[in-house]
Parts: C-alpha cells; sequence; structure tokens
C-alpha cells in the first residue's frame, strides 16, 4: 500500500491561521507514498465531506490521512462517511494538528509548521500498514434485568415493558417498594406515598412482562453486551411461594417477635411475615435467625397453620441463570448511621432518629397510625428539633457533597409535625435552604411562614440527655450567639450513602464508583446513565443522592437507552482490538490478569508429537468483550499481544519518522 | 520484670499548684516498674499553643525540650500536664510537616548541640502511657483496693482532644479512654455530659465571670448525675473546677460542692499509696467522700493533713 491520500484542514484560521498550509501541503506531496496532498477551509463541513468522498470513490488512493483536529472530534465523522462511500473506514486515519500543534505552538509559526508536517508524515507510516478491518456483530437477548425495586427499579422496568421488552425485576428483600414505600406524605404536594405508589407497586405485580425475583441476590455476572447470563441465588424463604397465597394465618400464630426493620425497629413483626401489609409479591418468608424453631428446634406452629402445607424448613437457597441483553442497576440509598456523628452520641435515646424513621412515625400505614409520638414514652413532643446536613457537606470528618433531600424533606417533616400539633414548636439547624426545584421554594417558605417554623441557621455541636428532654447546643450564626434547645425529640437529616452491598456488585458487574462510592456514569453531562460497561446502565440514588422526581425521570431516560439497545438485531463491535502472535506468546497469563473486562483467556493449542513440538499454552481474546483499552500489550513481556491497526511495527515506524 | 525507661518532663504547675499530681503519679510509675527520668534542663512549654502562622518564637520552648529529650538517648518523653502535651505535639507536628519553620526554628537552637526534625521522640501523655504501654489490665494486677461504690465524673477538658490529630483517643469527639481506665480499675463513672466541655482556661486570669460560669455548668451537670468526684488530669483544669467552686458558691444559693481530684490521686490510692497525697492543697476537700467510700483510714491523717 503507498498510496495515500493527505487532506490538511485549515480549520478557518485555528490551523491556517499559524502553519503555513502551503508549506505543508508541498512536504508532504514529496513524502514517500503520498498520491497527493490537498487542502480545504473546513474539512468536516459538506463541501470538505464531498472533497473527502471523491478521493474515497476515485480509486486513486488506498489509504488517507485528515490532518485536522483531534481524532475524538472527528474521526467518527470521516469514518462514517469513508464506510458510506464504500471506503474501508479504519484506513482513515486523523493527524491532530490542532490541540497538539496551532493551538499549543501559536507563538512560533514556523515550528509549527515544521511540526504539522511531522505528525502527517508519522500518521502516513501508520496509514500505510493498516489493515482493512471489519467490525463484528453480536446478536441481542431481548430481556433487559432491573436490580432494585425501589421507585427507581420499578419505573424503569414499567418504562422497559411498556416498549415491548421483558424484564426481570430483582431485589433483595422479600417485597418490592424499597424506601419510597416507608415514606408518609412526599414533597412538594404532600401527597401520600401510599396513595401515589401502592398502584404502581401492583402494576408491575400484574405487568405480564414483569417477572418478579424477590428476596434473590446476584450471584455471577458473565458475557457482554446484548448477552448477559446473569447467575442469582434465590434464598431460601422456608416458604413454598407457589403455594402461599399470603393469607396471614402463620403471621397471627408465630410466637416469635422480632423487631420490625420496615417500620424502622419502631413495632415487631413476626419470624414469619411480609415486610409491609401491601407487599408484592404477598408471601411471607422466615426468619431463619429468630425463628424458634431453626434456634431451638421446636414449634413449627406455622407448619401446622398453614392448611396449604406452603412452610418448608428445608428449603435451601437455589440457583438461576437469567439471558438478558442489558442491565440496569437501581440499588438505591440507606442513611449514614447516626453512630458515626461522634459529638452527638451522649444526646442519642430513643428520641433521636432519623428521617425515614420519623416517616415511618409519621405514615398513617407505621407502628403510630400517624399519631406523632415519642418512641421512649408515648408523649407527644412539644418541642422538637430537625437537623439538617448531618454528615452531609463535611468533608473534613464525613461526606463532602450535598445529599440533596434533606432541605425540602426536613421541611416536609417540620410541616407534618405542625400540622400533627399545632401547639408545639418546631426548629430547624441548617446551613443553606437548597430547595431548586418545581414549587420547592414555595413549599419551604409556606413552611417558614404558615407553620411558623423556626429555622436557625447554623450546625449543632453537640447534644446530651438531661431530665428526659434532649439539650441541643448550636450555634445560631445570623445573630452569632450560641443557641440551646431543650427538645422532646430530635430528627437527623442523615447523609444519604449508596444501598449496603453496592460495592461488592459493582465488582461483579465490573463497573465504576465514584469518589464517595456512587456509581459512576459514563459521562456527567451527555451519558447520565450510561455505564462504561455497555450494556449496563444506573438510575436513582445509586448514582447519587436524588428526589422521586428526579429518580422518575432518569428512569425513563435509563429505559430508554435500554430499549434503543434491545430494539437493534445485532450489535457491531469496533474492530480494533488486541489480538496474540501465538507464535511468540508463552502462555505466561500476565495479560488475563491485566484484562479488567475479562476478554483474555488461556487456551491449549495442540502440539504436533511427530514433529517435536509439544503442547502449549496461549492467550486467546474474545474480541467482543475486548474494549481495545491496551493494558495487556503494555503487559506482555515477549511482544506477543498487539492491537489491530495500533500494532507495534506501526508505532515504532510513527517514532522512526520523527527522528 | 523489665523496667521501662523514658524522660519525662514536669512542667511548671507539677512543681507548684499541681504537686499532687506528680507525686502519686510518680509513684505509681515506680510500682509499675516504669523510671521516668525528669530531663535535666526542661522549659516552659509556653502554655498556650500559638496560632499565629508567623510566630515561631513561641514554638522554641517546647522545641528545645524535646531536643534535650532527643538528647537524653531515651525514645519517649513523657507528659503529664495536658497543656504542655498539646504544645509539645503540635510544635511537634508543626517541625515535622513544615521544612521551612523547621529550619528556622532550629537556627535559634543555639545551645543545643543537634537540630530537631519531628520524629526522633514520641511524645506520650500518662493516659496514653497507662493504656498502650502498660495496659488497664497490669495497672489493675496492682491495686489493692476496691472502690466500692464511688461514682466519678470523667472530665477530658480540651487539651488532650483537641485538635484531632494529637488527641489521646481515636474518637476525640466522644472519648472513651478516661472511662475505660476506671472501668478496669473498678470505679464506675457516670454519665457526664459535660466532659470535653472548655474549663475557660487560661481565661481564669483575666475574664474571671467565664471561668465561674463554667465551672458552675461543669460541676453541676457533674452533681446532678450523682458524681461523688470529679476525675480529670489537667492541671488548669483541676485548677478552674477546684478554686472557682467558692465563687460559684457566693453567687449561686443552693451550690453543691464537688472534689476534684486527679487521676493518679485515685490509682494511688486504690494503690494503696495513700502517704503520696497532700490534700491540703485542695479548695474543695476530698477527705470526706473518700473516708466514706473507705478510700482513706477512717482517722488516718494523709501528708500535709492538720499542718
Amino acid at each position: 500500500m503507498n498510496r495515500i491520500g493527505v487532506f490538511v484542514c485549515h480549520c478557518g484560521i485555528n490551523i491556517a491561521g499559524v502553519v503555513d498550509i502551503e508549506a505543508v501541503k508541498k512536504a508532504v506531496a514529496s513524502y514517500p507514498g503520498v498520491a497527493f496532498a490537498r487542502d480545504y477551509t473546513y474539512m468536516c463541513s459538506e463541501p470538505g465531506q464531498d472533497l473527502f468522498r471523491k478521493a474515497c470513490t476515485s480509486g486513486e488512493v488506498d489509504g488517507i490521512v485528515v490532518a485536522s483536529c483531534s481524532p475524538r472530534l472527528h474521526e467518527a465523522t470521516f469514518r462514517h462517511t469513508a464506510a458510506e462511500a464504500g471506503f474501508n473506514p479504519y484506513r482513515v486515519e486523523i493527524a491532530n494538528i490542532r490541540e497538539q500543534c496551532t493551538w499549543v505552538n501559536s507563538v512560533d509559526p514556523q515550528g509549527a509548521t515544521a511540526k504539522a508536517i511531522d505528525i502527517i508524515q508519522s500518521l502516513v507510516e501508520r496509514t500505510r500498514r493498516d489493515e482493512s478491518l471489519v467490525e463484528s456483530t453480536i446478536p441481542v437477548t431481548k430481556k433487559a434485568l432491573v436490580i432494585g425495586a425501589g421507585i427507581a427499579g420499578m419505573m424503569t422496568a414499567l418504562n422497559i415493558t411498556g416498549s415491548g421488552y421483558k424484564v426481570y425485576l430483582l431485589d433483595r428483600e422479600p417485597s418490592i417498594g424499597g424506601r419510597m414505600a416507608q415514606l408518609s406524605e412526599t414533597f412538594p404536594t404532600l401527597d401520600c406515598a401510599q396513595c401515589i405508589f401502592t398502584p404502581r407497586m401492583v402494576e408491575v405485580g400484574q405487568n405480564r412482562d414483569i417477572s418478579l425475583r424477590t428476596y434473590c441476590e446476584v450471584e455471577e455476572i458473565s458475557g457482554y453486551v446484548g448477552n448477559f447470563t446473569v447467575k442469582i441465588r434465590h434464598k431460601a424463604a422456608y416458604v413454598d411461594w407457589n403455594k402461599c397465597t399470603g393469607c396471614g394465618m402463620c403471621t397471627e400464630k408465630c410466637p416469635t417477635k422480632v423487631k420490625s426493620e420496615f417500620n424502622m425497629l419502631l413495632d415487631d413483626r413476626k419470624a414469619i411475615y411480609t415486610p409491609f401489609p401491601q407487599a408484592v409479591p404477598n408471601k411471607v418468608i422466615i426468619d431463619a435467625e429468630n425463628c424458634l424453631y431453626f434456634r431451638k428446634g421446636r414449634c413449627r406452629i406455622c407448619e401446622k397453620t398453614c392448611s396449604l402445607g406452603a412452610v418448608d424448613f428445608e428449603q435451601k437457597d437455589w440457583f438461576e441463570d437469567l439471558e438478558v441483553g442489558a442491565i440496569v442497576v437501581a440499588t438505591g440509598f440507606d442513611l449514614y448511621d447516626k453512630e458515626n456523628i461522634e459529638e452527638y452520641r451522649l444526646g442519642y435515646s430513643e428520641d433521636v432518629i432519623d428521617g425515614i424513621t420519623f416517616e415511618r412515625l409519621l405514615s398513617a400505614s407505621g407502628p403510630t397510625q400517624g399519631r406523632l409520638i415519642r418512641p421512649s414514652d408515648g408523649r407527644v413532643p412539644e418541642e422538637i428539633v430537625f437537623i439538617a446536613c448531618v454528615g452531609s457537606r463535611d468533608p473534613e470528618n464525613h461526606f463532602p457533597y450535598c445529599s440533596r433531600v434533606c432541605c425540602m424533606y426536613t421541611a416536609k417533616h417540620a410541616a407534618l409535625y405542625k400540622h400533627r400539633v399545632p401547639q408545639g414548636q418546631a426548629y430547624v439547624f441548617y446551613m443553606d435552604i437548597r430547595s431548586a426545584g418545581k414549587n420547592y421554594e414555595e413549599f419551604v417558605q409556606r413552611a417558614v411562614e404558615e407553620d411558623e417554623i423556626m429555622y436557625i441557621r447554623g450546625r449543632v455541636s453537640r447534644m446530651y440527655r438531661d431530665d428526659g428532654k434532649i439539650v441541643v447546643v448550636g450555634a445560631d450564626t445570623l445573630s452569632g450567639t450560641t443557641v440551646e434547645v431543650r427538645a422532646d425529640m430530635v430528627v437527623l437529616a442523615m447523609a444519604i450513602r449508596p444501598a449496603r452491598g453496592l460495592e461488592e456488585l459493582v465488582k461483579k458487574l465490573k463497573i465504576q464508583t465514584d469518589a464517595n462510592g456512587f456509581l459512576a456514569e459514563a459521562h456527567p453531562k451527555l451519558r447520565p446513565v450510561e455505564t462504561l460497561s455497555q450494556g449496563i446502565f444506573i438510575t436513582g440514588c445509586a448514582q447519587s443522592p436524588k428526589d422521586i422526581q428526579d429518580t422518575v425521570a432518569q428512569s425513563g431516560a435509563a429505559a430508554a437507552k435500554v430499549v434503543e439497545l434491545l430494539s437493534k438485531e445485532q450489535l457491531t463491535h469496533e474492530p480494533i482490538v488486541a489480538f496474540v502472535d501465538e507464535e511468540i506468546c508463552s502462555g505466561c497469563g500476565q495479560c488475563e490478569g491485566q484484562c479488567t473486562f475479562d476478554a483474555i483467556e488461556l487456551v491449549q493449542r495442540r502440539g504436533n508429537p511427530a514433529m517435536g513440538i509439544p503442547d502449549r499454552t496461549v492467550a486467546k481474546v474474545n474480541e467482543i468483550l475486548c474494549q481495545g483499552c491496551g493494558a495487556c500489550i503494555v503487559t506482555c513481556p515477549s511482544g506477543a499481544m498487539n492491537q489491530k491497526n495500533f500494532r507495534l511495527e506501526q508505532v515504532y515506524s510513527m517514532i522512526e519518522s520523527f527522528i | 520484670m523489665s523496667v521501662l525507661e523514658l524522660s519525662y518532663m514536669p512542667g511548671c504547675t507539677l512543681k507548684t499548684k499541681a504537686k499532687n499530681f506528680e507525686t502519686t503519679t510518680l509513684r505509681l510509675l515506680e510500682l509499675l516498674d516504669v523510671q521516668a527520668e525528669e530531663l535535666p534542663d526542661w522549659y516552659c512549654c509556653g502554655t498556650t499553643y500559638s496560632l499565629a502562622s508567623d510566630n515561631v518564637i513561641n514554638q522554641l520552648g517546647p522545641i528545645r525540650t524535646l531536643v534535650k529529650a532527643k538528647e537524653s538517648g531515651r525514645e519517649e518523653l513523657l507528659v503529664l500536664c495536658s497543656m504542655c502535651y498539646n504544645t509539645l505535639r503540635r510544635a511537634q507536628e508543626l517541625v515535622r510537616s513544615d521544612e521551612e519553620k523547621r529550619s528556622k526554628i532550629n537556627e535559634f537552637m543555639y545551645d543545643e548541640e543537634t537540630d530537631f526534625s519531628g520524629d526522633e521522640v514520641r511524645v506520650v501523655h500518662l493516659l496514653t502511657l497507662l493504656k498502650e504501654e502498660i495496659g488497664f489490665e497490669a495497672l489493675k494486677q496492682k491495686l489493692l483496693k476496691d472502690a466500692g461504690d464511688l461514682k466519678v465524673a470523667a472530665y477530658y477538658g480540651c487539651m488532650l482532644l483537641r485538635p484531632r490529630e494529637i488527641a489521646v483517643d481515636p474518637v476525640p469527639e466522644h472519648p472513651s479512654i478516661l472511662e475505660d481506665l476506671f472501668a478496669a480499675c473498678g470505679v464506675e463513672s457516670v454519665y457526664f455530659p459535660f466532659r470535653t466541655e472548655c474549663c475557660g482556661s487560661y481565661q481564669t486570669v483575666n475574664e474571671k465571670q467565664v471561668v465561674i460560669s463554667r465551672t458552675r455548668a461543669i460541676t453541676e451537670s457533674a452533681v446532678k448525675n450523682g458524681a461523688d468526684l470529679i476525675v480529670t488530669s489537667c492541671p488548669l483544669c483541676y485548677y478552674n473546677l477546684d478554686a472557682y467552686q467558692p465563687k460559684v458558691a457566693e453567687a449561686t444559693p443552693g451550690f453543691r460542692r464537688i472534689p476534684v481530684m486527679y487521676v493518679s490521686q485515685i490509682l494511688a490510692l486504690l494503690a494503696g499509696l495513700e502517704e503520696t497525697q497532700d490534700f491540703n492543697l485542695h479548695v474543695v476537700d476530698p477527705r470526706p467522700v473518700l473516708r466514706e467510700k473507705g478510700l482513706i483510714g477512717k482517722d488516718a491523717v494523709a501528708a500535709g493533713e492538720g499542718e
């Protein structure tokens, strides 16, 4: 291959204003193997593309170098045009003479001109060694798995099935619903969470295209975009869910009481139970840790009670393989444990609670039927303190980020308190009020003005118990004084954290988290629901703290990305991937350990005993999994690993052209 | 048993107002096979660590003491006073982390034979020594007396816990080293929310009203929660809390006084070292409580009593 065409783009004055285009053209045109060198003001414009297209179809060249901006901007543009014109797109290369030349050397036009020539010539060397690569194609399994069945996972699943695809909806809890099922009223409209949420739960439960996989955990994930195999563990419920109708007789008869996790330990559940009355699916599980039979070998009252014979003490965990084309992670959040706030600990009692616990106290379906009373003695709190930003926005001691919903739900909590206890006094200690959302600021102002909530701008430095009260000591930074409130109850707006166990799930999925442990998106602005692993998407609080509104919107976006993927008959895969020269490979396996995409495996190659060639082990690249990152290539001690169209020979030729 | 040998810097108050702290500690350490060698030539720590970033001269006292400790050849320097501990540790951190200040400070070391780079000596507070090197269990082995139903309010003050980097407890906002020590020795600590509140510190010099109100809040909290004694390891806290109680009482009808003692005094009593203490140095006399709890003899006259 010795006929390379070169186009030099002026990029207006970005390039032409610094380098001497004519000199560049002249020097490049006489370089060995170059068929022509042409220029144009904007190669990316339609007339520029026309010039390029003509070169592709004329048959005068078998490789093209476009000297212009960074390949990140327009490599795809030119390769796309080439492919449409019937020219192999992988024989088109970009010489970056803007970002790496004219922009950084604008004060030295002569030097920049010489450098531009060098850069183009090095790309000519590489292009003449390029191969005509062909993209590989992969089929797509037209089903999705959504991990986490809170509001984020549920809405994602509903949106995907709305486009006609099937979804497995998985949750580690026995019921779908997640955190939103625990909420009382929701801001800024104060509509009851149950009223707007349980219909959605029923809809999910009845949707024929959604297969629930509750009380399940993700065990192992293999495969790649369009073709994942997810091994899940069905945790032993000790109840045959095919038989159980959720009648509740067993729960009624069970003699063992355990603190209810759903009600934030405010009341009791039984050892055989559903987490809450509206659970979907409405099936019971036995909590083996607390069940009398599992602990002491006697009881089995539930077994005797169940007329359907659903109780099965012999049940074991079992596994199932799910084949899906796309995965959405919607694992939600936990609240930061209040024990981490050292300076408040002397104040802790049953009456110092976090926001979710307060939601359960407010909830009409909660342990008090919505009566606002102190957990410790059942008295109505006359003075109540809400503290915002506990653990959030505190980079030195806890977390640097804003948990984003606390300002709003704290205003909501204080307002709901006042609606239930009109004679009471609510105090809110805050840093700033962040109420940027539709009707949010109005909501906070109503709480301040109409509900007469005392907003105190400052942090609480400590609290302690005194005569059944909790003394809250804080600063009022607007008046410059110290404030002490003798409160009956304190509600802490604890920082939002990724749900427990996300770290392990992330390792199985091979996706990334950010510095705070939340899932990392592929691009913070332009690819907010994708991950760097193709086919895996994210939504909800697992990605960052956010409210219901934003979660629902983001879940729509995640579903759209899933549908975009599943709607394709097949996927194409970029052919610029690693490959092994088996003649040189010694099978040491170092590349295998380096690969974060599991794209390399060691395989056996039969030798020829007659010719004295023994069997040997060599590395093999799975071209579909390989993302072309190059980590294996720099690791390979023998140079057996190479990247297509980035072969060592090509890189050396580029370096030589500079010397 | 091998003898643990370390350098010792008493600081000024230990030789004057806080004699009880020194005498009881040294006798206790002897009992625990710790040999604390007083540095032959130590300097005043400066009492407060200067926060002015260009005030290098205030660091010279502590650093000179650290150089002496280094030159003694012993790896550790024992400090009892919280103020000394705070200034020494912070000056040490400064020298360790700030190269420019280090060389400037070292230029002032005319009389010292060597420079100081920050790492040569470990400054160790009595509580850390008891916890990490001797061990509360080993200490307990040496105790002869039972504290009975004695209830103490364990008082930390600020200087042992702030800033976080030099704190004697890994959880400075919710410490437990004192309570753990007492629990190991069979002494009950009461719930005491004012245990890390500032006592008013050196405001005692010119803002006496601040110290009076702090003393009132702290002692009232201890009494309210059922403590017989306030126990501390800081000479300045001790002074403020003890000496100001009569002034608080003048202004507060019904105020109940509570004796204040050093942690080492209690430990010495439990170890049967009654003669080491001079109870005349107390403003609020602890003897009635101690007699009631059986920690001193009914008619035993401790050193100095009745003089």
